[in-house]
């Protein structure tokens, strides 16, 4: 077996990465190798993004330079670059979970992390980016520590167990001169919390945005109790060692270490901003009938970047304190499509509202209603 | 070749029209029009830019090959509009294909002048994408796009001669300099060997005016690599002592934009709290027991898992006020003819957010303990800080207290909530000298309160009892515990 060693340690023998003084600031670089096995220390899922996009935009991959980056998330709810959160998963119930949700760069379906969950990132440049030599390469790692495992890549570039079950899914960025590939792997994951929150269930939403292709998933723990996250991880680094004659160990990065991955700080700001993670859905028509009492309400929104762009409200002609249709429709346009948001918003229109009875009571349904459409 | 051709054509044209301006004055304006004919901007060579207006060269920049065999992909996000100046490396859009997201950047400096696609639309490999203007075409670069592109030729182009110093910058970066009248000499490269980078300038021009500039684009294209050839010396000629003072560029700009919902929503609220007659009344509190007394609840409160401030105390206090003075926990409607006494004592607390001033309020605090009451007030603010206040929690309040003096602040006018009638605002709590009974001089811990009514239905007088009531309490708070329900 081949030690784990840290990443300071690693410099000091200046085997597969080293410190490269520069301007008074350390910039992270490959050596003479070209090559590098990293794992990342953190299990936060924004840290761990922007340390994918910092190495994207800052190693040096330069003469056949390349990396593999191994990295864990605590649980959490990840979509592709150009979905919809809110017709892939639950987000209501992430938040009353305290799951969080976040965006990558990269594109493809919604998955759900936790600790049971290896994520890989090839790091190659863009001529040399090949997604099936890095699936066949986990797949050769699989059968090094389990020889009996069924496993092999599909043209969708997932990995299928058995035959049947996916372990595995891909999704990849593409920059000017560099790219990455990444794909998780199901070790040993909670998949009821994986089916209870990537299942939306929010109406009325038509959109353009990518869809995930719902998949019967496996762990592979339950194939070979074996193949724990520890165990992956060095069976991958070890293969990807091999494979490209590295030094057998894994560089332990930290991303929050602003002064070796200079800019990762903000970086990860951007990441868990709403802006970035709600804000960059593609635009979206919201359009519903809600049921308030015995009266129809038929709302229409159209969302661009995360802001309600155009809204219109229709109230029957019965409706009590009717002339706050305009008013609620007013304070709705440009706002963001947010649940808490739109409760704040009907909180100060209510507080108008006539005291008498049921008036009020009709007014608060619509507005928790029209809240729990986002 | 054609290129070449047309515009050997031209000079020779142009030779022609200035020997005919030699000659005669009246055949020069025909000249003129020939040298000023929009339709010459054949191939603008570079010294045919000082002689002729001819506009840059319009280049279609095509779709470069994905790679895979990849033939068409979805255009998901357009980060340039048409009109907009671009530079080399500056990303221009984003496109998806199975799984991947591509980030298309620029392989020019000029301006966008048209979008072949729009969101959502497929585009095709090897077919245009944009148009751009440019202004000085490189040499070679009239050809087919290729994906690689090797940074060695763009050498000769990032160098600037500064005072006899080479300051290495991209063309991208030289320009936000001259368009703030920014010195290179002057600016700290942050980049490899001293490169200056767009941060760099950003950051210059932040320290010059402090002004807030646009953040940086999202994704970063990495700087041109150097060549392996000799390294540029910095300090080869000898520096020219730097002037005294620098004078400051400032970039700020008016902005106006539309009111959006939370300004909305106040507008709202403070237009109609506007029609309440206010009154105001305000007066000194010596909290010195409570200090002591809450000091010495605090870790019994935490044991059980609860922060403990002063404002469960404030709140429960008032509440205990309200039972004798209910009037100040009423409501009037609209036309001002009916008043209702609301039996339960929702009291809301102001509370500052990101998006503003929020009010939620503790239910029924007539039935609450201290204790209970702190409880709540942590649910709700772990709540509204995290922007998951429900509509329960935010509508139903009957009277108002805004601790303003956690802030900061002494005395305030605040403005009553309809469609309650009363408000009182907290000050910070001071330590102040006072004199006691025994006219001697001690340390007491004070704070300020400014209660605001509405004057139609209550007088001064209810707002000074029901004050001095809930002042007795906190000056106190063993009076409190005889009348706890």
């Amino acid at each position: 077996m081949f030690a784990r060693v840290a990443f300071a340690a690693c410099s000091r023998s200046a085997q597969c990465c080293t410190y490269v003084r520069s301007c008074s600031r350390t910039v992270f670089t490959l050596g003479p190798s070209r090559g590098a096995v990293l794992r990342s220390l953190s299990s936060d899922v924004f840290e761990n993004l922007a340390l994918e996009d910092w190495l994207h935009n800052n190693l040096d991959l330069s003469e056949e330079g390349h990396a593999l980056l191994l990295w864990q998330n605590a649980p959490v709810v990840v979509m592709g670059r150009h979905q919809n959160p809110w017709k892939e998963c639950n987000v209501g119930l992430l938040r009353e979970k305290g799951i969080r949700l976040a965006r990558r760069r990269s594109g493809g379906g919604t998955v759900y992390h936790d600790l049971g969950n290896l994520n890989i990132t090839f790091f190659t440049s863009r001529k040399r980016y090949d997604r099936a030599r890095n699936l066949q390469l986990v797949c050769s790692a699989l059968k090094a520590v389990s020889p009996r495992l069924d496993v092999c890549a599909t043209d969708r570039f997932d990995l299928l167990l058995n035959g049947d079950f996916k372990v595995s899914g891909t999704a990849a960025k593409l920059g000017r001169t560099s790219a990455y590939h990444h794909c998780t792997l199901l070790s040993n994951t909670d998949r009821r919390a994986l089916s209870a929150v990537l299942k939306s269930p929010y109406q009325g939403i038509s959109s353009n945005a990518t869809r995930s292709v719902p998949s019967p998933v496996m762990n592979l723990t339950d194939q070979d109790p074996a193949l724990s996250c520890e165990l992956l991880i060095t069976a991958i680094a070890q293969q990807y060692a091999h494979q490209y004659c590295l030094e057998p160990s894994i560089a332990l990065l930290d991303p929050t270490d602003e002064n070796t991955l200079p800019g990762i700080r903000s970086t990860t700001q951007e990441m868990l901003s709403w802006e970035w993670v709600f804000g960059k859905t593609p635009k979206f028509d919201v359009s519903v009938s809600l049921k308030v009492a015995d009266a129809i309400v038929t709302l229409c929104m159209n969302v661009k970047n995360g802001i309600i762009d155009t809204c219109s409200l229709e109230l029957p002609a019965t409706w009590p304190y009717w002339e706050a249709g305009a008013e609620l429709q007013s304070l709705l346009t440009g706002s963001r499509f947010c649940a808490g948001d739109a409760k704040l918003l009907s909180s100060s229109l209510l507080r108008s509202c006539p005291q008498t009875d049921g008036v009020q009571d009709r007014w608060r349904d619509l507005c928790e209603q029209v809240a729990s459409l986002m | 070749m054609a290129a070449l051709r047309g515009s050997f054509r031209l000079l020779s044209r142009l030779v022609c029209a200035h020997h005919y301006s030699t000659y005669s004055r009246g055949r020069l304006s025909r000249c003129v029009y020939l040298l000023n004919r929009p339709q010459l901007k054949i191939c603008p060579h570079r010294y045919f830019r000082t002689t002729t207006v001819a506009a840059g060269q319009i280049v279609q920049f095509k779709l470069s090959d994905i790679g895979e065999g990849i033939t068409e992909v979805t255009v998901r996000e357009w980060y340039v509009k048409e009109g907009d100046t671009v530079s080399q490396f500056d990303s221009i859009c984003e496109v998806q294909s199975d799984k991947a997201s591509v980030t298309i950047t620029s392989r020019y400096d000029g301006v966008i002048k048209k979008l072949y696609y729009s969101v959502d639309d497929t585009a095709f490999v090897g077919k245009p994408l944009v148009d751009i203007e440019t202004d000085a075409v490189k040499d070679g670069i009239l050809e087919e796009d290729v994906v690689e592109t090797p940074a060695v030729s763009h050498e000769e182009h990032t160098h600037q001669e500064i005072k006899g110093q080479k300051t290495l910058a991209t063309p991208a970066v030289r320009r936000l300099a001259m368009e703030n009248n920014i010195k290179l000499s002057e600016v700290v490269g942050s980049g490899r060997d001293g490169r200056i980078l767009k941060e760099d300038i950003l950051n210059y021009l932040s320290k010059q005016t402090g002004a807030i500039l646009p953040p940086t684009p999202e994704i970063v294209p990495p700087p041109p690599r150097p060549t392996p050839a000799a390294p540029q010396p910095h300090d080869k000629a000898p520096l020219k002592p730097t002037p005294v003072s620098v004078k400051p560029v400032f970039t700020g700009k008016d902005r106006t934009e539309p009111l959006k919902g939370f300004q909305k929503a106040m507008v709202k609220t403070m237009t109609a709290a506007l029609k309440i007659p206010h009154f105001g009344y305000c007066d000194e509190v010596d909290l010195t027991r409570l200090v002591q007394l809450r000091q010495e609840l605090k870790s019994l409160s935490e044991s059980r898992g609860v922060k403990l401030s002063y404002m469960p105390f404030f709140i429960k206090a008032a509440s205990l006020g309200l039972l004798h003075f209910p009037i100040l926990n009423a409501s009037v409607d609209e036309s001002c003819q009916n008043i209702t006494y609301k039996a339960s004592h929702n009291i809301g607390l102001a509370m500052d957010t990101q998006q503003g001033l929020i009010v939620p309020n503790v239910k029924n605090v007539q039935l609450l303990s201290v204790f209970d009451i702190a409880a709540e007030l942590n649910r709700l603010q772990a709540l509204g800080a995290s922007g998951q206040l429900g509509t329960n929690d935010l509508t139903g309040g009957t009277f108002t207290v805004s601790n303003i003096g956690s802030i900061g602040g002494t005395y305030a006018k605040a403005v009553i909530l309809p469609p309650e009638v009363a408000i009182g605002a907290l000050g910070k709590i001071q330590v102040l000298p006072r004199f006691n009974e025994r006219g001697d001089v001690v340390k007491a811990h004070l704070m300020n309160v400014s209660w605001s009514a509405d004057h139609r239905i209550i007088d001064g007088a209810t707002m000074s009892r029901f004050s001095n009531l809930w002042k007795s309490y906190l000056e106190n708070p063993a009076a409190m515990l005889m009348d706890l329900k």
